[in-house]
């Protein structure tokens, strides 16, 4: 059998505030496959956000072992860390969090600055990834110019401009109306079919279907975890 | 990430908040104007004196008139004439120390020249004056002895005199008159400028000595006799201050017969250790301008540390993106120190230029003398950069300290 992308083993975290410990997270054990497309649903506060901020390398976690392409990522330095987000990881927001004032194009060839990435290939990578998203006449555009479907695009190609393995999404959706969310499930859904792997959160269970295995969360721990037969967003709009 | 790229995010983010970045640049640009301007303004003030210094000749002393007791009753500098045009002479022979000692009469008054004339003062003095004061004749000559001894008709004149009475033309051989007395012009002496009570030291005749006692002073009260107003010394260089003055003390005492106990009835002054002092003073003082504009340019950095806390408080989420597609916290870091070296430059080289304007300006329009120094001008601007990465280090570390999670989470 391969090696997972993904293994996670007991992942735990607590947040403390004080003199009281808030549990986000008690004990998550799975693996993800290189290629799955999987949508992570609960309840509000059942910690989803917590686990994709532990798989996206952005936060420690309290206790467990977290394994991304076989390598232990909390041993990581945060030089190191940062280094496994610029290279391999491809983040999607629910807000988007593009930089204000700042082109598409200079917004999506972000992490190809923080990974010296030569002036002369990042644009083009860059302007490719854009073009690829169907945005290629928005190039100059500032985020204010643009539609929330559009700024998410510029997101996704963002999170996609460095070749990454891994594609965390948080809601990205959950800012959009609906023929604009298949939109952008239709994108990930191509994404995933050229082979990166896909982590998606959504609170809407038409948008899971889309995925290919669906995990709930509730009080910080995995209570299903089922494959699915994924709808095709293409062809839903 | 390399430092091309790493400015150009410097750059952008001083763009988008263009009138704040303005705004906090001001505090640099107005301290290094203020330190280049008062630098400028002290050494103006510093090299004035100076100028006096070298225009007076080094090593002066000079000797007045002092009181003469007669009767109880004591009379102030000058009332009465005590020394002597030989007290001149005994000094220059007997004093090892002294290069030259020139006696003077001085009197006022207007040299006529055809239907033009001029009023200035006159000195009546020996050949010794213009080695005394290194003072060098550039056109004509300067007095033989045969006139000092016999009351020649001849002038020395300055170049405020010249030019006032004969513009363009050449004053030598021209005869003037001073109080209805013809003198011939024998030369024109080189330009001194002021003197440190800020008179035109080129507004000046000189004539013998004798011809202005017999001749051109009239009824005054040196008119007879061998009185002199002062006398003018120099000292030779190298030569110890003080003990030229304490030899010429008692050499003067003893010629004017006063017996021990009696006060002098001269007054020796040393005019170098004056201007010494006033230049002492002086230094002092652009010392005090310099450091009370450093203050601005300090508050200036405070401004700088100020906006730069808002900017990475106000950034937070910005940092935390930047953080989770791979920015390093030494990327964070740098990027911050960048933006705060930034400002204080693009301030600081805004400052020269209104510095060394402002220079110029209160040179042209105060007419005070200014002197703008390339070192001012390098340290203002070393030191606008130093404050940029002293005051944008604690809100750049700040920033690069920040975890990814908590910065993307804030609100
Ligand atoms: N920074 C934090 N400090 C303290 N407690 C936190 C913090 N972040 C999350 N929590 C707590 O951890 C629990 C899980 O939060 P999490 O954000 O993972 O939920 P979620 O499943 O993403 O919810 P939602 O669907 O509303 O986004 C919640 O009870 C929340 O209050
Ligand atoms: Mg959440």
């Amino acid at each position: 059998m391969s090696e997972p992308l993904i293994r996670v083993e007991g992942l735990t975290k607590d947040y403390v505030m004080g003199s009281n410990v808030v549990p986000a997270l008690r004990g998550v054990t799975l693996d993800i496959a290189a290629g799955e497309f999987v949508a992570v649903m609960g309840p509000s506060g059942s910690g989803k956000s917590t686990f994709m901020n532990l798989l996206g390398c952005l936060d420690h976690p309290s206790a467990g072992s977290y394994w991304f392409g076989g390598q232990e990522v909390s041993a990581l330095s945060g030089d190191e860390l940062a280094a496994v987000r610029n290279r391999k990881l491809g983040f999607v927001f629910q807000h988007f969090n593009l930089l204000a004032r700042t082109s598409a194009l200079d917004n999506v060839a972000l992490p190809l600055l923080y990974g010296n990435v030569p002036a002369s290939e990042r644009y083009p990578r860059a302007e490719r990834r854009l073009s690829q998203i169907g945005l290629a006449d928005r190039i100059d555009h500032h985020p204010a110019q643009l539609s929330g479907g559009q700024q998410q695009r510029v997101a996704i190609a963002r999170a996609l401009v460095n070749d990454p393995q891994l594609v965390l999404a948080d809601e990205p959706t959950g800012a959009l109306d609906s023929r604009t969310s298949v939109e952008i499930m239709a994108l990930l859904q191509q994404l995933n079919r050229e082979g990166i792997t896909i982590v998606l959160v959504t609170h809407e269970h038409d948008i899971a279907n889309f995925a290919g295995r669906i995990i709930s969360f509730r009080d910080g721990k995995v209570v299903e975890d089922r494959a699915n037969e994924a709808k095709d967003a293409a062809a839903a709009l | 990430m390399n430092f091309a790229a790493t400015l150009r995010i410097a750059l952008l983010a001083l763009r988008i908040n263009k009138l704040r970045s303005a705004l906090t640049m001001l505090g640099i640009i107005i301290g290094v104007a203020a330190v280049i301007v008062m630098i400028a303004v002290g050494n103006g003030a510093q090299a004035r004196v100076e100028d006096q210094i070298r225009s007076l000749g080094s090593n002066i002393i000079m000797v007045l008139s002092g009181s003469m007791t007669s009767g109880g009753a004591r009379g102030g500098s000058g009332s009465q004439p005590t020394i002597t045009e030989d007290d001149a002479y005994a000094l220059n022979r007997e004093i090892d120390e002294i290069q030259a000692a020139a006696p003077s009469l001085r009197g006022s008054g207007q040299v006529v020249l055809g239907n033009t004339n001029w009023s200035t003062v006159f000195y009546g003095t020996s050949p010794e004056y213009l080695l005394v004061r290194d003072w060098p004749v550039i056109e004509g000559r300067g007095f033989e002895q045969a006139e000092i001894n016999g009351a020649g008709k001849v002038a020395l004149i300055g170049q405020t005199v010249a030019l006032n009475l004969f513009g363009e033309t050449n004053p030598v051989d021209q005869v003037v008159r001073i109080n209805k007395v013809p003198l011939t012009i024998i030369g024109v002496l080189d330009r001194k400028g002021q003197n440190m009570m800020g008179q035109d030291q080129d507004d000046i005749v000189l004539m013998p000595i004798s011809t202005a006692r017999k001749r051109v002073l009239g009824s005054s009260r040196f008119a007879a006799g061998r009185n002199v107003g002062s006398i003018m010394v120099k000292v030779k260089d190298g030569a110890d201050m003080a003990a030229a003055e304490a030899r010429m003390r008692e050499l003067l005492r003893q010629r004017h017969r006063l017996q021990t106990g009696q006060d002098d009835d001269f007054y020796v002054r040393n005019l170098s250790e004056i201007l010494q002092a006033q230049e002492a003073s002086s230094k002092v003082m652009s010392l005090l301008l310099a450091a009370v504009a450093s203050v601005s340019l300090l508050v200036g950095g405070i401004g700088i540390m100020n906006i730069m806390l808002v900017s990475v408080t106000e950034r937070t989420r910005e940092i935390g993106l930047r953080m989770a597609v791979g920015a390093r916290a030494r990327d964070i870091l740098t990027q911050f120190l960048v933006e705060a070296v930034t400002l204080s430059l693009i301030g600081g080289a805004i400052g020269i230029l209104l510095g060394v304007g402002g220079a110029m300006a209160i040179a042209e329009l105060a007419n005070w003398r200014t002197e703008l120094s390339g070192s001012s001008i390098v340290l203002a601007a070393g030191f606008a950069g130093a404050i940029g990465i002293f005051f944008g280090y604690y809100p750049a570390r700040k920033a690069s300290r920040l975890l990814p999670i908590e910065a993307l989470r804030y609100e």
